[in-house]
Protein backbone atom coordinates (compact mmCIF):
# COMPACT_ATOMS: atom_id res chain seq x y z
CA UNK A 1 0.00 0.00 0.00
CA UNK A 2 0.95 3.45 -0.27
CA UNK A 3 0.90 6.43 1.91
CA UNK A 4 -1.73 8.88 0.32
CA UNK A 5 -1.81 11.93 2.71
CA UNK A 6 -0.35 15.36 0.90
CA UNK A 7 0.19 15.96 5.49
CA UNK A 8 1.13 14.11 8.47
CA UNK A 9 -0.19 16.39 10.91
CA UNK A 10 -1.17 13.60 13.96
CA UNK A 11 -1.28 9.78 14.53
CA UNK A 12 -4.80 10.31 14.98
CA UNK A 13 -5.38 10.82 11.15
CA UNK A 14 -3.32 8.04 10.35
CA UNK A 15 -4.25 4.24 10.10
CA UNK A 16 -2.42 1.27 11.64
CA UNK A 17 -1.16 0.07 7.73
CA UNK A 18 0.11 4.09 7.47
CA UNK A 19 1.89 3.87 10.54
CA UNK A 20 3.55 0.49 9.95
CA UNK A 21 4.78 1.81 6.66
CA UNK A 22 5.92 4.94 8.30
CA UNK A 23 8.03 2.57 10.75
CA UNK A 24 9.42 0.04 8.01
CA UNK A 25 10.35 3.02 5.76
CA UNK A 26 12.34 4.25 8.67
CA UNK A 27 13.72 1.41 9.52
CA UNK A 28 14.91 0.35 6.28
CA UNK A 29 16.36 4.03 6.27
CA UNK A 30 18.29 3.70 9.13
CA UNK A 31 21.18 1.98 7.57
CA UNK A 32 22.42 5.61 5.75
CA UNK A 33 22.97 7.24 9.16
CA UNK A 34 25.83 4.65 9.86
CA UNK A 35 27.48 5.09 6.55
CA UNK A 36 30.36 7.18 5.52
CA UNK A 37 28.22 9.14 3.45
CA UNK A 38 25.24 9.56 5.05
CA UNK A 39 23.34 11.17 1.89
CA UNK A 40 21.05 9.52 -1.38
CA UNK A 41 19.67 11.76 -3.46
CA UNK A 42 16.02 11.14 -3.32
CA UNK A 43 14.75 14.37 -2.57
CA UNK A 44 17.22 16.57 -4.90
CA UNK A 45 15.77 19.49 -5.72
CA UNK A 46 12.92 19.69 -2.92
CA UNK A 47 13.00 22.28 -0.69
CA UNK A 48 12.36 21.96 3.06
CA UNK A 49 11.09 24.57 4.65
CA UNK A 50 11.23 24.53 8.99
CA UNK A 51 9.25 26.94 10.53
CA UNK A 52 9.63 27.01 14.39
CA UNK A 53 6.95 29.52 16.20
CA UNK A 54 8.44 27.49 19.12
CA UNK A 55 11.99 26.88 20.97
CA UNK A 56 13.67 23.79 19.60
CA UNK A 57 16.88 22.52 18.99
CA UNK A 58 16.39 18.63 18.82
CA UNK A 59 13.47 18.28 16.55
CA UNK A 60 14.53 21.20 14.20
CA UNK A 61 17.93 19.59 13.93
CA UNK A 62 16.40 16.38 13.57
CA UNK A 63 14.32 17.24 10.59
CA UNK A 64 16.93 19.38 8.83
CA UNK A 65 19.34 16.26 9.31
CA UNK A 66 16.48 14.77 8.03
CA UNK A 67 16.36 15.97 5.03
CA UNK A 68 19.48 16.94 4.17
CA UNK A 69 20.84 13.16 4.12
CA UNK A 70 17.63 13.08 1.53
CA UNK A 71 19.33 16.31 -0.35
CA UNK A 72 16.50 18.39 0.22
CA UNK A 73 17.75 21.65 0.67
CA UNK A 74 16.47 23.26 4.03
CA UNK A 75 15.82 26.64 5.16
CA UNK A 76 15.10 27.27 8.85
CA UNK A 77 12.88 30.07 9.83
CA UNK A 78 12.18 30.86 13.61
CA UNK A 79 9.43 33.40 14.82
CA UNK A 80 12.26 35.33 16.59
CA UNK A 81 13.66 35.95 13.49
CA UNK A 82 10.49 36.58 11.41
CA UNK A 83 8.07 39.13 10.54
CA UNK A 84 6.17 37.09 13.61
CA UNK A 85 7.31 39.37 15.58
CA UNK A 86 6.42 42.04 13.41
CA UNK A 87 2.80 41.25 13.81
CA UNK A 88 2.54 39.15 10.34
CA UNK A 89 -0.45 36.30 10.91
CA UNK A 90 0.20 32.60 10.19
CA UNK A 91 -2.20 33.16 7.06
CA UNK A 92 0.58 35.81 5.58
CA UNK A 93 3.67 33.63 6.78
CA UNK A 94 2.22 30.87 4.94
CA UNK A 95 1.65 32.69 1.59
CA UNK A 96 4.97 34.36 1.38
CA UNK A 97 6.80 31.08 2.20
CA UNK A 98 4.60 29.61 -0.33
CA UNK A 99 5.87 32.26 -2.90
CA UNK A 100 9.48 31.12 -2.10
CA UNK A 101 7.94 27.41 -3.85
CA UNK A 102 8.75 25.12 -1.36
CA UNK A 103 7.75 21.42 -1.24
CA UNK A 104 7.54 20.41 2.27
CA UNK A 105 7.18 23.09 5.63
CA UNK A 106 7.97 21.59 8.88
CA UNK A 107 6.64 23.46 11.76
CA UNK A 108 6.29 23.92 14.95
CA UNK A 109 3.10 25.61 16.51
CA UNK A 110 2.45 26.99 20.04
CA UNK A 111 -1.33 26.63 18.71
CA UNK A 112 -3.15 23.23 18.74
CA UNK A 113 -4.61 23.07 15.22
CA UNK A 114 -2.01 25.64 13.72
CA UNK A 115 -0.82 22.87 11.06
CA UNK A 116 -4.15 21.68 10.21
CA UNK A 117 -5.04 25.37 9.43
CA UNK A 118 -1.89 25.66 7.33
CA UNK A 119 -1.86 22.55 5.63
CA UNK A 120 -5.45 23.76 4.00
CA UNK A 121 -4.35 26.94 2.66
CA UNK A 122 -1.10 25.91 0.91
CA UNK A 123 -0.63 23.32 -1.69
CA UNK A 124 2.79 21.87 -0.75
CA UNK A 125 3.16 19.40 2.55
CA UNK A 126 2.72 19.91 5.73
CA UNK A 127 4.46 18.37 8.92
CA UNK A 128 3.47 18.49 12.10
CA UNK A 129 6.50 18.95 14.28
CA UNK A 130 4.50 19.73 17.47
CA UNK A 131 1.23 21.98 17.89
CA UNK A 132 0.27 23.37 20.88
CA UNK A 133 -0.90 20.28 23.49
CA UNK A 134 -2.22 18.35 20.79
CA UNK A 135 0.19 15.86 18.85
CA UNK A 136 4.18 15.40 18.32
CA UNK A 137 3.55 12.59 15.73
CA UNK A 138 7.54 12.26 14.70
CA UNK A 139 7.96 11.91 18.19
CA UNK A 140 5.23 9.40 18.30
CA UNK A 141 6.36 7.64 15.80
CA UNK A 142 10.23 7.21 16.54
CA UNK A 143 9.16 6.50 20.69
CA UNK A 144 7.15 3.49 18.86
CA UNK A 145 10.35 2.72 16.31
CA UNK A 146 12.39 2.24 19.41
CA UNK A 147 10.06 0.25 21.13
CA UNK A 148 9.77 -1.95 18.02
CA UNK A 149 13.01 -2.55 17.75
CA UNK A 150 13.90 -3.66 21.53
CA UNK A 151 10.55 -5.96 21.70
CA UNK A 152 10.32 -7.01 18.11
CA UNK A 153 6.54 -5.70 17.95
CA UNK A 154 4.25 -2.65 19.60
CA UNK A 155 1.32 -5.69 19.59
CA UNK A 156 0.92 -6.86 23.36
CA UNK A 157 3.27 -4.46 24.54
CA UNK A 158 2.48 -2.88 28.29
CA UNK A 159 3.32 1.34 28.12
CA UNK A 160 3.04 3.65 31.07
CA UNK A 161 3.13 7.25 30.44
CA UNK A 162 3.19 9.28 33.34
CA UNK A 163 4.08 13.37 33.98
CA UNK A 164 1.90 15.84 32.57
CA UNK A 165 -0.67 14.51 30.60
CA UNK A 166 -3.00 17.57 30.09
CA UNK A 167 -0.18 19.48 28.12
CA UNK A 168 1.98 16.86 26.64
CA UNK A 169 1.48 16.43 23.02
CA UNK A 170 3.98 13.52 23.05
CA UNK A 171 1.52 11.88 25.17
CA UNK A 172 -1.36 12.40 22.92
CA UNK A 173 1.09 11.06 19.86
CA UNK A 174 1.88 8.65 22.03
CA UNK A 175 -1.62 6.65 23.02
CA UNK A 176 -3.25 7.29 19.64
CA UNK A 177 0.06 5.31 17.71
CA UNK A 178 0.79 2.59 20.34
CA UNK A 179 -3.44 2.12 20.84
CA UNK A 180 -3.36 1.39 17.12
CA UNK A 181 -0.67 -0.39 17.24
CA UNK A 182 -2.32 -2.70 19.45
CA UNK A 183 -0.73 -1.59 22.83
CA UNK A 184 -2.12 -0.84 26.34
CA UNK A 185 -1.26 2.33 27.57
CA UNK A 186 -1.75 3.51 31.30
CA UNK A 187 -1.30 7.33 32.37
CA UNK A 188 0.05 8.44 35.99
CA UNK A 189 0.16 12.19 36.71
CA UNK A 190 -1.08 14.31 39.31
CA UNK A 191 -4.95 14.68 39.02
CA UNK A 192 -3.78 18.42 38.10
CA UNK A 193 -2.69 17.41 34.82
CA UNK A 194 -4.66 14.79 33.87
CA UNK A 195 -7.33 15.68 31.58
CA UNK A 196 -10.56 14.08 32.65
CA UNK A 197 -12.20 11.60 29.91
CA UNK A 198 -8.71 10.37 28.72
CA UNK A 199 -9.27 6.83 29.00
CA UNK A 200 -11.73 7.60 26.28
CA UNK A 201 -9.26 7.41 24.25
CA UNK A 202 -9.32 3.92 23.44
CA UNK A 203 -6.90 0.72 25.34
CA UNK A 204 -6.08 3.42 27.88
CA UNK A 205 -6.04 2.80 31.48
CA UNK A 206 -5.61 6.10 34.25
CA UNK A 207 -3.99 5.11 37.23
CA UNK A 208 -4.35 6.19 40.47
CA UNK A 209 -0.80 6.76 41.35
CA UNK A 210 2.78 6.15 39.60
CA UNK A 211 3.41 2.65 41.00
CA UNK A 212 0.61 1.18 39.85
CA UNK A 213 1.30 2.90 36.25
CA UNK A 214 4.51 0.78 36.27
CA UNK A 215 3.66 -2.22 37.57
CA UNK A 216 5.05 -5.14 35.05
CA UNK A 217 4.93 -2.90 32.22
CA UNK A 218 7.07 -3.15 29.29
CA UNK A 219 8.06 0.45 29.05
CA UNK A 220 7.92 3.42 31.17
CA UNK A 221 7.40 6.79 29.16
CA UNK A 222 8.34 9.64 31.44
CA UNK A 223 7.26 13.01 30.26
CA UNK A 224 9.02 16.25 30.50
CA UNK A 225 7.58 18.85 33.40
CA UNK A 226 7.32 22.06 30.93
CA UNK A 227 8.56 24.34 33.77
CA UNK A 228 8.33 27.50 31.40
CA UNK A 229 4.82 27.05 31.21
CA UNK A 230 2.16 25.72 33.07
CA UNK A 231 4.91 22.95 35.85
CA UNK A 232 4.36 26.26 38.54
CA UNK A 233 1.00 26.69 39.02
CA UNK A 234 0.37 22.88 38.54
CA UNK A 235 2.61 21.49 41.17
CA UNK A 236 3.07 22.35 45.17
CA UNK A 237 6.93 22.40 44.50
CA UNK A 238 9.09 20.09 42.37
CA UNK A 239 10.46 18.21 44.98
CA UNK A 240 7.06 16.77 45.71
CA UNK A 241 6.37 15.79 42.23
CA UNK A 242 9.67 14.00 42.29
CA UNK A 243 8.30 12.07 45.10
CA UNK A 244 5.56 10.80 43.92
CA UNK A 245 6.38 11.04 40.11
CA UNK A 246 9.53 11.00 39.33
CA UNK A 247 11.14 7.60 38.15
CA UNK A 248 13.91 6.32 40.37
CA UNK A 249 15.68 2.88 40.55
CA UNK A 250 13.74 1.82 43.48
CA UNK A 251 9.94 2.71 41.51
CA UNK A 252 11.65 1.12 38.54
CA UNK A 253 11.59 -2.57 40.02
CA UNK A 254 7.84 -2.26 39.90
CA UNK A 255 8.06 -2.70 36.15
CA UNK A 256 8.92 -5.95 34.03
CA UNK A 257 12.76 -7.13 34.69
CA UNK A 258 14.46 -4.59 32.28
CA UNK A 259 11.93 -2.74 31.17
CA UNK A 260 12.74 0.31 28.51
CA UNK A 261 12.84 3.78 30.20
CA UNK A 262 12.02 6.46 27.46
CA UNK A 263 11.98 9.86 27.67
CA UNK A 264 11.24 12.84 24.95
CA UNK A 265 13.98 15.18 26.36
CA UNK A 266 15.24 17.34 27.54
CA UNK A 267 15.39 15.73 31.13
CA UNK A 268 15.13 17.74 34.15
CA UNK A 269 17.32 15.72 36.13
CA UNK A 270 16.31 15.00 39.58
CA UNK A 271 12.32 15.72 38.61
CA UNK A 272 10.91 13.24 36.62
CA UNK A 273 13.98 10.89 36.03
CA UNK A 274 16.93 10.01 38.45
CA UNK A 275 20.28 10.61 37.12
CA UNK A 276 20.81 6.93 38.03
CA UNK A 277 17.99 5.68 35.46
CA UNK A 278 18.86 8.54 32.79
CA UNK A 279 22.07 7.18 32.55
CA UNK A 280 21.25 3.39 32.60
CA UNK A 281 21.71 0.51 30.33
CA UNK A 282 17.53 0.64 30.59
CA UNK A 283 17.65 4.11 29.56
CA UNK A 284 16.22 4.30 25.49
CA UNK A 285 16.59 8.32 25.69
CA UNK A 286 19.77 8.55 23.22
CA UNK A 287 18.08 5.46 20.80
CA UNK A 288 15.17 7.72 20.62
CA UNK A 289 17.08 10.40 19.42
CA UNK A 290 19.12 8.53 17.15
CA UNK A 291 15.84 6.98 15.58
CA UNK A 292 14.31 10.49 15.34
CA UNK A 293 16.83 11.32 12.06
CA UNK A 294 15.06 7.85 10.64
CA UNK A 295 11.40 8.57 11.37
CA UNK A 296 11.63 12.22 10.04
CA UNK A 297 13.78 11.00 6.59
CA UNK A 298 10.85 8.59 6.50
CA UNK A 299 8.10 10.81 6.75
CA UNK A 300 9.31 13.60 4.12
CA UNK A 301 9.68 10.87 1.94
CA UNK A 302 6.44 9.63 2.52
CA UNK A 303 4.53 12.96 2.27
CA UNK A 304 6.29 13.98 -0.79
CA UNK A 305 4.54 11.20 -2.61
CA UNK A 306 1.46 12.40 -1.30
CA UNK A 307 -2.10 13.47 -2.79
CA UNK A 308 -2.19 16.81 -3.74
CA UNK A 309 -5.00 17.93 -1.75
CA UNK A 310 -7.89 19.40 -3.76
CA UNK A 311 -7.64 23.21 -3.11
CA UNK B 1 3.80 -20.51 -12.69
CA UNK B 2 2.40 -17.21 -14.43
CA UNK B 3 1.02 -17.88 -18.01
CA UNK B 4 3.71 -17.59 -20.95
CA UNK B 5 6.48 -19.20 -22.59
CA UNK B 6 9.05 -20.61 -20.50
CA UNK B 7 12.56 -19.50 -21.42
CA UNK B 8 14.42 -21.35 -19.18
CA UNK B 9 13.40 -24.22 -16.82
CA UNK B 10 15.04 -25.17 -13.44
CA UNK B 11 17.55 -27.29 -15.03
CA UNK B 12 18.41 -24.51 -17.28
CA UNK B 13 18.51 -21.65 -14.68
CA UNK B 14 20.70 -23.74 -12.66
CA UNK B 15 23.09 -24.58 -15.65
CA UNK B 16 23.12 -20.39 -16.88
CA UNK B 17 24.18 -19.95 -12.71
CA UNK B 18 26.70 -22.29 -12.55
CA UNK B 19 27.77 -20.65 -16.18
CA UNK B 20 27.95 -17.54 -15.03
CA UNK B 21 29.94 -18.40 -11.61
CA UNK B 22 32.44 -20.03 -13.88
CA UNK B 23 32.88 -17.09 -15.95
CA UNK B 24 32.99 -14.83 -12.87
CA UNK B 25 36.16 -17.11 -11.76
CA UNK B 26 37.99 -16.78 -14.84
CA UNK B 27 37.76 -13.13 -15.37
CA UNK B 28 38.78 -12.39 -11.77
CA UNK B 29 41.53 -15.26 -11.76
CA UNK B 30 39.70 -16.65 -8.11
CA UNK B 31 37.72 -14.92 -5.20
CA UNK B 32 40.69 -12.88 -3.78
CA UNK B 33 39.09 -9.56 -3.19
CA UNK B 34 35.34 -10.37 -4.74
CA UNK B 35 32.20 -9.77 -3.24
CA UNK B 36 28.57 -10.37 -4.98
CA UNK B 37 25.76 -7.74 -4.44
CA UNK B 38 22.46 -8.34 -4.95
CA UNK B 39 20.04 -6.06 -6.36
CA UNK B 40 16.80 -6.29 -3.89
CA UNK B 41 15.13 -9.00 -4.03
CA UNK B 42 15.33 -11.36 -7.32
CA UNK B 43 19.55 -10.10 -7.52
CA UNK B 44 19.51 -10.75 -3.87
CA UNK B 45 18.35 -14.87 -4.33
CA UNK B 46 20.78 -14.95 -7.57
CA UNK B 47 23.48 -13.37 -5.99
CA UNK B 48 22.96 -16.00 -2.93
CA UNK B 49 22.92 -18.98 -5.60
CA UNK B 50 26.13 -17.98 -7.47
CA UNK B 51 27.93 -17.51 -4.53
CA UNK B 52 26.91 -21.13 -3.33
CA UNK B 53 28.56 -21.97 -6.78
CA UNK B 54 31.77 -20.00 -5.88
CA UNK B 55 32.31 -21.53 -2.92
CA UNK B 56 31.97 -25.24 -3.80
CA UNK B 57 34.14 -24.67 -6.85
CA UNK B 58 36.63 -22.53 -4.79
CA UNK B 59 36.33 -23.67 -1.45
CA UNK B 60 36.65 -20.46 0.09
CA UNK B 61 34.08 -17.71 1.26
CA UNK B 62 32.49 -15.06 -0.59
CA UNK B 63 30.87 -11.64 1.18
CA UNK B 64 27.36 -11.50 -0.25
CA UNK B 65 25.81 -8.46 0.00
CA UNK B 66 21.78 -6.59 -0.71
CA UNK B 67 21.37 -2.94 -1.90
CA UNK B 68 17.80 -1.30 -2.54
CA UNK B 69 17.72 0.88 -5.11
CA UNK B 70 14.19 2.70 -3.98
CA UNK B 71 15.67 5.72 -2.83
CA UNK B 72 18.60 6.23 -6.02
CA UNK B 73 15.72 6.21 -8.86
CA UNK B 74 15.83 8.55 -11.22
CA UNK B 75 11.83 8.27 -11.89
CA UNK B 76 11.61 9.96 -8.10
CA UNK B 77 8.25 12.34 -9.48
CA UNK B 78 6.37 13.92 -6.22
CA UNK B 79 3.01 13.60 -5.40
CA UNK B 80 2.56 9.64 -6.50
CA UNK B 81 2.85 7.36 -3.87
CA UNK B 82 6.40 6.08 -3.03
CA UNK B 83 7.64 2.37 -3.52
CA UNK B 84 8.14 0.78 -0.21
CA UNK B 85 11.72 1.31 0.97
CA UNK B 86 13.84 -1.75 1.51
CA UNK B 87 16.75 -2.69 3.43
CA UNK B 88 20.22 -2.54 1.99
CA UNK B 89 22.98 -4.85 3.64
CA UNK B 90 26.61 -4.35 2.89
CA UNK B 91 28.00 -5.69 6.08
CA UNK B 92 31.12 -5.31 4.55
CA UNK B 93 33.82 -2.94 3.44
CA UNK B 94 33.71 -1.80 -0.29
CA UNK B 95 36.85 -0.35 -0.88
CA UNK B 96 39.34 -1.68 -3.33
CA UNK B 97 36.77 -5.10 -3.78
CA UNK B 98 35.94 -6.32 -6.92
CA UNK B 99 32.06 -5.92 -6.90
CA UNK B 100 29.99 -7.88 -8.92
CA UNK B 101 26.38 -6.84 -9.22
CA UNK B 102 23.78 -9.39 -9.78
CA UNK B 103 20.21 -8.79 -10.78
CA UNK B 104 17.45 -10.82 -12.43
CA UNK B 105 16.77 -9.22 -15.51
CA UNK B 106 18.57 -6.08 -17.24
CA UNK B 107 16.18 -3.88 -19.25
CA UNK B 108 16.57 -0.13 -19.69
CA UNK B 109 19.45 -0.33 -17.38
CA UNK B 110 18.02 2.15 -14.96
CA UNK B 111 17.97 0.28 -11.92
CA UNK B 112 21.79 -0.47 -12.58
CA UNK B 113 22.51 2.73 -12.65
CA UNK B 114 20.92 3.12 -9.39
CA UNK B 115 22.71 0.32 -8.13
CA UNK B 116 25.89 1.18 -8.66
CA UNK B 117 25.19 5.14 -7.21
CA UNK B 118 24.48 2.86 -4.12
CA UNK B 119 27.12 1.38 -4.28
CA UNK B 120 29.57 4.02 -4.49
CA UNK B 121 27.76 5.84 -1.79
CA UNK B 122 29.46 2.70 0.09
CA UNK B 123 32.90 3.07 -0.54
CA UNK B 124 35.28 3.17 -3.80
CA UNK B 125 35.61 -0.50 -5.15
CA UNK B 126 38.04 -1.04 -7.49
CA UNK B 127 35.77 -2.50 -10.22
CA UNK B 128 31.75 -3.10 -10.42
CA UNK B 129 30.78 -5.91 -12.90
CA UNK B 130 27.21 -6.72 -13.68
CA UNK B 131 26.10 -10.09 -13.77
CA UNK B 132 21.74 -10.95 -14.57
CA UNK B 133 20.21 -14.03 -15.57
CA UNK B 134 18.41 -12.86 -18.18
CA UNK B 135 19.34 -9.77 -20.84
CA UNK B 136 15.73 -8.68 -22.63
CA UNK B 137 17.29 -5.39 -24.37
CA UNK B 138 15.69 -1.82 -24.38
CA UNK B 139 18.69 -0.39 -23.20
CA UNK B 140 18.55 3.49 -22.47
CA UNK B 141 21.65 3.83 -20.51
CA UNK B 142 25.42 3.20 -21.76
CA UNK B 143 25.67 -0.06 -19.70
CA UNK B 144 25.84 -3.91 -20.60
CA UNK B 145 26.64 -6.73 -18.66
CA UNK B 146 29.33 -8.79 -18.30
CA UNK B 147 27.80 -12.34 -17.47
CA UNK B 148 24.19 -13.39 -18.81
CA UNK B 149 22.74 -15.63 -18.39
CA UNK B 150 20.37 -15.85 -21.44
CA UNK B 151 19.92 -13.13 -24.17
CA UNK B 152 16.13 -12.85 -25.12
CA UNK B 153 15.04 -10.16 -27.56
CA UNK B 154 11.75 -9.05 -26.08
CA UNK B 155 9.08 -6.14 -27.53
CA UNK B 156 8.42 -3.87 -25.01
CA UNK B 157 5.18 -5.36 -24.87
CA UNK B 158 6.65 -8.13 -23.12
CA UNK B 159 7.64 -8.86 -19.81
CA UNK B 160 9.99 -11.23 -18.08
CA UNK B 161 9.16 -13.01 -14.96
CA UNK B 162 11.92 -15.06 -12.87
CA UNK B 163 10.11 -17.36 -10.77
CA UNK B 164 11.37 -17.82 -7.21
CA UNK B 165 10.12 -21.21 -4.77
CA UNK B 166 9.30 -20.73 -1.24
CA UNK B 167 12.96 -20.74 -0.63
CA UNK B 168 13.84 -18.22 -2.83
CA UNK B 169 15.61 -20.36 -5.22
CA UNK B 170 15.01 -19.73 -8.79
CA UNK B 171 12.76 -22.11 -10.58
CA UNK B 172 11.65 -20.93 -13.93
CA UNK B 173 12.12 -17.78 -16.59
CA UNK B 174 8.79 -16.94 -17.75
CA UNK B 175 8.41 -14.69 -21.03
CA UNK B 176 4.61 -12.96 -20.27
CA UNK B 177 2.97 -11.17 -23.45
Amino acid sequence: MGFKHKDIIGLQDLTREEIQLLLDTADNMKEINSRDIKKVPTLRGKTVVNVFYEASTRTRTSFEIAAKRLSADTINISASTSSVTKGETLSDTARNILAMKPDIIVMRHAASGAHHYLAQRVSCSVINAGDGAHEHPSQGLLDMLTMRQKFGTIEGLTVAIVGDITHSRVARSDIFGLTKMGAHVRLAGPPTMMPPGIERLGNVTVCRDMREAIEGVDVVMMLRIQLERQGKTLLPTLREYARYYGLNPQNLKLAKPGAMVMHPGPINRGVELSSYVADSDQSAILTQVENGVAVRMAMLYHVSGGELATE
Amino acid sequence: MADGTVILDTAGVKRALTRIAHEILERNKGVDGLVLVGIRTGGVHLAREIVARLEEIEGATVPVGEVDITLYRDDFKGHAPHLPVGKTDIPFSLETKRVVLVDDVLFTGRTIRAAMDAIMDHGRPACIQLAVLVDRGHRELPIRADFVGRNVPTSLKEKIAVLFDAANRPTDVVLEK
